[in-house]
C-alpha cells in the first residue's frame, strides 16, 4: 500500500511539477521557497490532503514549515489524524 | 468638492472637514485618522526636504502594505517629488533597477530589506538616502522613525512647493518586453481625472468603507486610496499575506463592513472557490468592482451566487490610460448568455476609437486597436524616447492617441469588447507579463542555452505560462531547479506554470523559434 508520503509526493508531481522525474523530488526537497508550493498550490495541496486523508488543517498548521517538505506534509498529516 | 488638480488636496480637504474620522486601517492592526495622517505626511515632508529632496525628484519606497506606505506616498508627493512604489515581494535586484532607472533621491525600506537593496543599488553605482523602517514595531513604525530623527536632528517645517496639475505624482514600472521594466510615468491630473470620474459614476460616501486589495505598485491602486481618501471614507489595507489567504479574507470583508471592494477577477474566483462564502455576511458591499483580466463567465456565476446583492463592474484600461473604459454587470441574467463580459465604454471625457494597422479607423464592429486620447492617458514612459514614439498615434490634428496593443471590436452604441492581444503580453493574476521578460530572466541562468515561453488559455487560472528551455551543459537541469532559480530571481506572477527541458528549441525554416510548435506542446 502507498504511504503518506507517496500520495502526497504524487499529487505534487501531478500538479505542480508535471513532466519532472520523481526521483528529484525527495521527502527532504524544499517546497516553499523553492516556489513549488505558492499560495494558490497550498490551497489545493490542503484541500487535497483534507479529502484524502480526512483531516481537518488549520490556519496555524499551515505556518512555521509545517509544508516545507514532503516529508513534514506526511508528519502533518500523522499528527492531525494521530489516535484513530 | 470641486475639480481635483493634486492628489495632496483630497488629503487635506478631508483632513479639514473629517479631522477626527479614521482614514485607514489594518484589519486586527492599527488606524489612523484624517488628523493624524494630514500632520505624519507633513513631517515625511519635512524630512525628506531636510535630505534634500526638492520638486521635481522621484523617491522609492519598498513597503509592504501598511499605514506607513500610505504616510509615504503623500509625504512624498507634498515634498513635490513622485513616489515610485516597488514590490516588496519581489526580488531586490529588481527593485534597485527600478529606482536606479529613475534617479530617486531616496528610498524608504524596511529594516530587514535594506542592505539586499542598498548593494543592489551600489553594484549600479546609486546611493540614494535610505529611511529604514522597523516594521515589527507596534503602532506607526514610521511615527517612531520621525521621531527618532527629529530627536538627533530636527528638520525644519517646510512647506508644500507649488505643484502643478501635470508634475509627475507617481511612476509606476510594469513588465517590458525587453527584459526590463519600464516605468508609466503619471501626472497628477492624470490620477485626478480618473478620480473625478469615480466620484461622478458612482458617488461614493463618507460613510463607505473601501478595500484596498491591491498593491501599491499596481495601478488598481489608485481608485481604493484616492477615490476613498477625497470622499473622508475608511480604507482598510488588506496585506499581502491575507489578500491571498481566502479564508481568511472572507471574515475580514465581513468583520470590516467593506462596502466597495477592489480587486483581479482571480482573487474573487479564490474568494468563491475557497471562501466559504455562505458562512460570511458580505451584505454591506454595495460596488464589486473588477479590472487586470478577463472574468470567466463561469467563475462570475458562481461568486453571484454567494454575493446577488452589489453592483459589479467591469473596469479596463493599461496602466498608461488608467481606467479608460466600464461596464456594469445587468442586474438581471442576461449576462449568463455572455461569452465574456464587454469592456464597455468610455469614461469620459476620454475618448477612445478601434484603427487598423495604419492607424485608420475601421467600420464599426471590426476588429482593431484600441487607441486612447484623454486627460487619463500617461505623459509617457520614464527614459524610454524610442517607446514613447511607438506607444502614441499621433493623428492628423496632432493629438496624441496611446496605442493600447488591445485588440478590440465596437459593438454599437460604442460599447467596447475586447477580444486579443497585439503582442505577447499576458495578463496574470491582472499583472502585465510580457512573455520576453520572462524569457530574457530565465535566459540569466547559466546552464540555460534556449528559453522560450508561451501562453495558453486555462479554463481555471485564466491564464497558464509555459517555459521551455534548452540546456547548455552536459546535465539537465531539473524542473525543480528551473521552479527553485524562477522563485528566486521573477515576481511571483511571472514564475511559470510548467517547464519543459528539451535538448533544442523547434526552429521555423528561418530558424526562428517555432512557438506555434511549443503552443501545440504546451
Amino acid at each position: 500500500m502507498e504511504n503518506t508520503r507517496d500520495v502526497v509526493r504524487r499529487f505534487i508531481l501531478e500538479n505542480f511539477l508535471p513532466g519532472e522525474d520523481p526521483k528529484n523530488l525527495t521527502d527532504d526537497t524544499e517546497l516553499k521557497e523553492s516556489g513549488i508550493l505558492d499560495s494558490l498550490s497550498t490551497l489545493k495541496l490542503v484541500t487535497f490532503l483534507e479529502e484524502q486523508f480526512k483531516v481537518q488543517l488549520e490556519a496555524s498548521d499551515l505556518d512555521a514549515g509545517n509544508l516545507s517538505s514532503v516529508a513534514s506534509i506526511a508528519n502533518l498529516v500523522a499528527a492531525k489524524s494521530g489516535g484513530r | 468638492m470641486s475639480e481635483t488638480t493634486r492628489l495632496t488636496d483630497l488629503l487635506e480637504h478631508s483632513a479639514r472637514q473629517f479631522p477626527d474620522k479614521v482614514a485607514v486601517s489594518v484589519p486586527g492592526g492599527g488606524s489612523v485618522t484624517y488628523g493624524e495622517l494630514s500632520t505624519l505626511t507633513n513631517r515625511l515632508r519635512d524630512r525628506l526636504w531636510q535630505l534634500g529632496v526638492r520638486h521635481g525628484d522621484r523617491v522609492g519606497f519598498r513597503l509592504h502594505k501598511s499605514i506607513d506606505s500610505v504616510v509615504s506616498l503623500f509625504g512624498i508627493m507634498k515634498a513635490g517629488a513622485a513616489y515610485v512604489p516597488v514590490d516588496a515581494e519581489s526580488p531586490a535586484a529588481r527593485a534597485a533597477f527600478i529606482m536606479n532607472d529613475c534617479a530617486v533621491k531616496a528610498v524608504i525600506t524596511e529594516q530587514d530589506q535594506t542592505q539586499a537593496l542598498v548593494q543592489e543599488l551600489a553594484a549600479l553605482g546609486a546611493a540614494p538616502h535610505v529611511l529604514e523602517i522597523e516594521p515589527s514595531e507596534p503602532d506607526l513604525p514610521i511615527r517612531r522613525l520621525l521621531d527618532a530623527l527629529d530627536g538627533t536632528s530636527p528638520a525644519p517645517v517646510v512647506s508644500s512647493p507649488g505643484i502643478q496639475p501635470d508634475d509627475i505624482a507617481y511612476i509606476l514600472y510594469t513588465s517590458g518586453s525587453t527584459g526590463q521594466p519600464k516605468g508609466v510615468v503619471l501626472s497628477h491630473r492624470n490620477a485626478a481625472s480618473f478620480i473625478d470620474w469615480c466620484s461622478d459614476s458612482f458617488a461614493p460616501e463618507a460613510s463607505d468603507t473601501f478595500s484596498s486589495h491591491a498593491p501599491f505598485h499596481f495601478d488598481l491602486s489608485i481608485l481604493d486610496i484616492y477615490v476613498s481618501i477625497k470622499h473622508g471614507a475608511r480604507l482598510v489595507l488588506i496585506g499581502e499575506a491575507l489578500g491571498k489567504d481566502p479564508a481568511r479574507l472572507a471574515p475580514a470583508i465581513a468583520a470590516e463592513g467593506i462596502t466597495i471592494w477592489y480587486s483581479t477577477p482571480s482573487i474573487l474566483s479564490l474568494l468563491a472557490d475557497y471562501g466559504k462564502l455562505e458562512r460570511q455576511d458580505c451584505s454591506a458591499l454595495r460596488i464589486v468592482f473588477f479590472a487586470g483580466e478577463v472574468f470567466p463567465i463561469p467563475r462570475f456565476r458562481t461568486l453571484r451566487k454567494f454575493w446577488p446583492h452589489p453592483r459589479f463592474v467591469n473596469l479596463y484600461g493599461p496602466t498608461e490610460t488608467n481606467v479608460c473604459t466600464y461596464y456594469e454587470v445587468p442586474v438581471d441574467n442576461s449576462w449568463e448568455t455572455m461569452e465574456t463580459f464587454p469592456i464597455g465604454y468610455m469614461c469620459v471625457p476620454n475618448e477612445g476609437k478601434v484603427v487598423d494597422e495604419a492607424g485608420q479607423t475601421v467600420p464599426t464592429g471590426e476588429p482593431g486597436e484600441l487607441v486612447v486620447a484623454g486627460p487619463n492617458v500617461m505623459q509617457g514612459y520614464w527614459n524610454l524616447p524610442e517607446q514613447n514614439g511607438r506607444a502614441f498615434l499621433v493623428d492628423q490634428d496632432g493629438r496624441k492617441w496611446y496605442r493600447t496593443g488591445d485588440i478590440v471590436a465596437e459593438e454599437g452604441g460604442q460599447r467596447y469588447r475586447y477580444l486579443s492581444r497585439r503582442d505577447r503580453m499576458v495578463k496574470r493574476r491582472g499583472y502585465r507579463v510580457e512573455l520576453g521578460e520572462v524569457e530574457v530572466g530565465l535566459l540569466k541562468h547559466p546552464d540555460v542555452r534556449e528559453a522560450a515561453v508561451v501562453s495558453v488559455a486555462d479554463p481555471q487560472a485564466g491564464v497558464r505560462i509555459a517555459a521551455f528551455v534548452s540546456c547548455s551543459g552536459e546535465r539537465r537541469l531539473t524542473i525543480i531547479e528551473l521552479k527553485t532559480y524562477s522563485a528566486r530571481s521573477l515576481p511571483p506572477y511571472m514564475i511559470p506554470d510548467t517547464f519543459v527541458v528539451l535538448e533544442a528549441l523547434p526552429r521555423t525554416s528561418t530558424d526562428k523559434v517555432d512557438f506555434q510548435a511549443l503552443k501545440a506542446r504546451a
